[in-house]
Formats: C-alpha cells, structure tokens, sequence
C-alpha cells in the first residue's frame, strides 16, 4: 500500500491542478515484477499526462471482481488480467462493454482486443530451464521437457490447469495446430493429463505464481519449469542461472477490463485509451519482456531491433508458438481444472 | 416465617441471581450469535444454493462425485493428527523440562518458546523455505559435514509442511501444559516415592494423569487450529499437499458461486464436530477443559 501512497503523491504533484482534482482511477493488477514493469512504463507517465490520479492495488484475478459485482460494492474501476479469465468473466455479465470510439484499437494485432477487454502486453508461457544442468543442451520441445531420461532432473509445473494441457499434448506428439481439437472432448483433455500423471513423480513443485516459479529457477530448486517468460528474463537479471525457448511455447496476452458497475467508468474508459497509445506501450519492454499490443509501438523507435528479436510478439517469435485459444478456455476450463484437481490430489 | 416461605425466598433469590448473570454474559452471548451462529447458518445456507441461484444439492453431489475431494479432507485430518502427534511428542518433554527450572531460567525459556509465536506466520514459513529448499542452509550446512551427500527433498512436500505447522502450533500445546504442569504440588511425587514408586512409576502414575487435562486441552486447539491451515501447506507442501482451506479458495475462483465453497466449509464443520463428539465420549471434555482435577 505504501506505493499506492508515493504514487498518488506523484501523480498529485505531476498533474496540472485545472483537470486533476476529481478525476481518479483505481487498478488493480498481480503485483509482483509484472505490476512494477506496468507501473512505470503505463499508470504513472499515463497518470501525469492526463492528470488522472491512479490508485493501484494487487488482486486474486476475476474471482475478486466476481464477489465486487456479485455484491454490489465494486471499487476497482481497472483490472489487469489473463484473456482466457477476462473471456470467462465478461461471458458471465461482469465486464462492462468498452468503447472502442474512444480507446484506439485501429492499430492493434486484431485478436488482441475483444467486446470487453483490450489487451495490454503480449506473453509466452514457455518452458524454462536451468542453465547449469543443462548448459547449452537444454529442452528444445515440450516432448524434451517431459523426457526425464534425456533430460534428467527435477520438474515444477502449473498448479492450475490454465497453460498446462497444450503442453502435455505436444510432448504426447500432437501437432500444436491440433491441439485444441484433441482437447475438445472430456476423453482429450484427459490424455493430456495422463501425460502429466506420468511426469507427476519427477514434477517437485506446482507453482501458483509467477513470482513462485521465478524463484524456483534463481534458487535452483528445480532444473526445468513451465512458466511466464518475463518472470525469467526478470530472474536472469537477478543473477539466475535460467534459460528459455519459444518454440511450442503459448502465446498469450493480458488485457485490461472495466468491473461491471466500476464507480469512475468514463474515467477508466478515458484512460485505458491513454495507456493503449504506442506511445507508453513501446515503454513496458524495458522493464519486463512482454510485447505490445498495439503494432504501432514498434514503430516508435523506442523498441529497438535486439528488444523485439526477444519479445514473445515479435513476427518471428510469435511464428514459433501456438496461440491460445479463448473459445476452448470458456468452454472447457471449470471441467479441466476439475480433472486436473483429481490428478493434483491422487 | 415457615420453612415453605423461606424456600420460595430462597429460590426467588437464585433465580434472581441467575439472570442477573445472564445479564452480565448478554454482551458476550449477542457477540458470539452476531459473529458465530449467524455466519455459520448463512454458510449452511448458501451451500444449499446451485449454480442456477435456486435449491440444489449440486455442491455435495459433485464432492461425492470427484474422488480429490475425499482425498482432500483425508489430507487435512492427516495434516491435523500428525501435527497434533508431533506437538506432544516435541512440547511435552520440553514443558516438562522448563517446568522444572528455577523460576527466571524458566521465563527465560518461555520467551524463546513465545518469540517465535510473535513473529508473522508468513515469515516463518518463508524462513523455512529458504532453510529446507535443495540449496538452503541444511542442505548445505549436512552435505558439508558429511552427514549425506545429495541434497535430500525436505521442503515441498509434507515433511515440509509438518515442520513448518508444528513449529508454529507448538506454543499452543506448550503453554496449556507448561499451566498444567506449574501447578501440580511437587510434593505429591515425594509422597509417591515415599510411599516406595520409583521415579518411573511416580510419574507415570501421579504426575503424567495430573498434565493431562493440560495435555488435552493443547492437543485440541492444535488440532482444530490446523484444519484450517491455508498459508504453510501452500507455500511448503509445493502445490502437492492439498488442504481443505486450499480447495475452498481455488473453488471460489473456479466456479461462478459461492456454494461451492460453503459446502466444503460445513462438510469440514460437521467433520470436526462429529471427532470432537466420538472424543467426548471417551474422554470427559468438559472435565478436561474446565483444567479440575477433581
């Protein structure tokens, strides 16, 4: 909360009295390397230039704007989240449409941008090693990560099922562009944990957090995870001994939705437009390796040609990796997770 | 005045007397129904409720349903006993051995025993994260000394978590025992040995049954303590030790209601209860509790 505090005080003293006083946004987002990279590349310039004042919070994910809405008391007007949980949430009523006269989407990567969510940096959910086990012979498919005689040594792996199949199915020797096909039916998605029960005795940790799996690779607690790749470029620059791959990686991306009922609404739509502009987006690179959403930010000379060869949107990456499929997540997600709970409890 | 009248009197004045401490414990009663029995019902009722809004036994059918959920609740009454095993196998000796310390070398030890309990649960169980992991500081400090050579798996997993739970529920049991204990007049074992007991027999038969209403009044608050245990399993059984405090929260995220969530909370409830009542009927809880030893 104390950088809640600095920050209102900045954001204070930046804006210019004549448009500051009234107008205040609230954010919530996951803390972490993440929110900071946020922070200081979107919320704080975004928050001086439109003398919107931004009060920022961390938050559980859309389970946290469920009960807001569900009870009435909604007082996040911003929340930061994963495509697939926003799809679910605004599927289930709790988004508010956004305005899309207002937000500038005309050059945005067009799947990157739905009714209620607009995306705000683009990931990988790749599979990490460390560098000291493996030296430069590391993993080069998820049909490597899950071959503990090739590859001997320890595992972590996702705790939720979210990230965690398409994987498994590539490793069973599924093409990527058959993934979510074979995953389409109940008899699918458990071929894809099986895959993982069979690794489960070399898998030592389910993470839960980016910050968790992060960790494990700087401390050297595991020799390979699956995870977020900003968190391990983070962990690299911190000294850990990490390395990773975007083939067969999932190319994701975080969006920014509006709480149904959110107390500043227009506010938030204002400046959700703000923070969409090339112009802090081609900024969040130099804190945290995500890309961004809008094309137009590579075109602002900030990312320079080495930046872009390593973030997850960059054309070649990105040619590299499976997209992830929203539609399959709002239509399978509450079964899989179920099975994939049994398979976490045997 | 005849003696019917004097009774009447007498009896008016205890029921007087009765209500006047009603009066006094109303505070306290209105206090546990406004942030105990309300809560509890409204619990019981929304577990009730489906997906859908209405009626609907849906939240119960899916735990019959789902094997994990069995395997979840068996996890957390394992979790509760182990805990509950080691703590009296750790802290009985250990109040035995303050209780026999002079007086300031005894508070001395006390604090040692509390400090940690004034420390933040989340450090604690972070602290022996970074003690247990494959590189932290008994890995490290044992593979040195020669004492084994490749790091050994003791934290993601339950050994973990038990040494993490059982070093923060330990001053639970100790201090009711380290009571018990301090006010048992030492003499009695005089008395014992006197009368020809060994130092064996005299405290197995007069000391130890006179800890025991401490013993069990420690024991208990572990026990139920630690069914609802979140933090420590999470962070040091590595995503494989599943409590039921942890499924209620990924149920909570995972599906649209609350229902799902309050019934494993009255399950957990009912379960709890229903262990407390088969003990009461081999242990006398309330002679227990109330710390007598008449």
């Amino acid at each position: 909360m104390r950088t809640t505090a600095i920050l209102a005080i900045t954001t204070a003293l930046a804006a210019t009295p004549a448009t500051a006083m009234n107008k205040s946004v609230t954010i919530a987002s996951w803390g972490g390397s993440y929110q900071e990279a946020q922070s200081k590349a979107l919320f704080e310039p975004a928050a001086a230039a439109t003398g919107i004042e931004v009060k920022q919070e961390t938050y559980g994910g859309m389970s946290d704007v469920r009960l807001q809405v569900s009870s009435r008391r909604v007082t996040l007007d911003i929340v930061a989240s994963g495509s697939g949980s926003a799809a679910r949430a605004a599927a289930e009523g709790l988004l508010e449409p956004l305005d899309y006269d207002i937000i500038d989407v005309s050059t945005f990567y067009p799947t990157l941008y739905t009714e209620h969510c607009v995306g705000g940096d683009v990931f990988s959910t790749v599979y990490a090693w460390n560098t000291d086990t493996y030296g430069n012979n590391g993993p080069r498919s998820w049909a490597d990560f899950f071959d503990v005689e090739k590859f001997p040594g320890s595992r972590a792996y996702r705790g939720k099922v979210a990230g965690a199949l398409e994987g498994a199915l590539m490793a069973d020797g599924v093409a990527p562009e058959n993934v979510y096909r074979v995953l389409d039916s109940e008899a699918g998605i458990e071929r894809a944990i099986d895959k993982i029960r069979e690794l489960k005795p070399h898998i030592a940790v389910f993470w839960t957090s980016g910050a968790q799996h992060a960790q494990l690779m700087k401390d050297g607690e595991v020799d390979m995870t699956s995870g977020w790749n900003g968190r391990f470029d983070n962990a690299k620059k911190d000294g850990g001994r990490v390395a990773y791959s975007f083939d067969q990686a999932l190319l994701d991306y975080d969006c920014f939705a509006i709480p149904k009922g959110a107390p500043n609404k227009d506010v938030a739509m204002e400046f959700l437009a703000e923070i969409s502009k090339p112009r802090y987006q081609d900024d969040l690179p130099k804190y945290i390796t995500y890309g961004p959403t809008n094309k137009a930010a590579y075109e602002t000379g900030v990312i320079t040609a080495a930046q872009a060869a390593g973030l997850p949107s960059s054309p070649e990456n990105a040619a590299r990796q499976l997209p992830v499929s929203l539609e399959w997540y709002a239509k399978w997600e509450t079964i899989a997770d179920e099975l994939y709970q049994e398979m976490l409890t045997e | 005045m005849d003696a019917a009248a004097n009774r009447a009197g007498l009896r008016f004045d205890d029921r007087l007397e009765r209500l006047k401490l009603f009066g006094l414990a109303s505070p306290a009663i209105l206090l546990i129904l406004a942030i105990l029995v309300i809560p509890v019902g409204w619990l019981f009722h929304v577990s009730f409720i489906g997906a859908d809004g209405n009626f609907s036994l849906e939240n119960y059918e899916r735990m019959l349903a789902r094997k994990s959920y069995a395997r979840i609740f068996r996890t957390t009454f394992e979790v509760g006993f182990l805990t509950t095993g080691l703590c009296v196998l750790i802290g009985y000796p250990l109040a035995y051995f303050i209780s026999g310390l002079p007086g300031r070398l005894a508070n001395l030890c006390l604090i040692t025993v509390l400090l940690p309990f004034w420390t933040s649960l989340l450090v604690r169980t972070y602290a022996w994260l970074v003690l247990l992991q494959k590189r932290g500081l008994v890995n490290d400090w044992a593979i040195s000394l020669g004492l084994w050579d490749e790091p050994i798996k003791i934290v993601h997993n339950m050994t973990g978590n038990l040494i993490g739970m059982v070093h923060i529920m330990l001053p639970f049991l100790i201090l009711p025992v380290y009571g018990a204990m301090r006010s048992i007049d030492r003499d009695y074992m005089k008395a014992a040995a006197n009368l020809g007991a060994g130092p064996n027999r005299a405290f197995w038969t007069v000391f130890f049954p006179l800890t025991l209403p401490g013993l069990f009044a420690g024991s208990l608050m572990v026990f139920i303590l630690c069914l609802g245990f979140f933090v420590t399993p999470a962070v040091l059984g590595g995503g494989k030790v599943i409590m039921v405090s942890m499924k209620i929260v990924s149920n909570i995220e995972l599906f649209v209601n609350w229902g799902a969530a309050s019934a494993l909370g009255v399950v957990l409830l009912v379960l709890t209860m229903l262990i407390l009542w088969i003990a009461s009927r081999f242990l006398n809880l309330e002679r227990i509790t109330a710390g007598g030893g008449n």
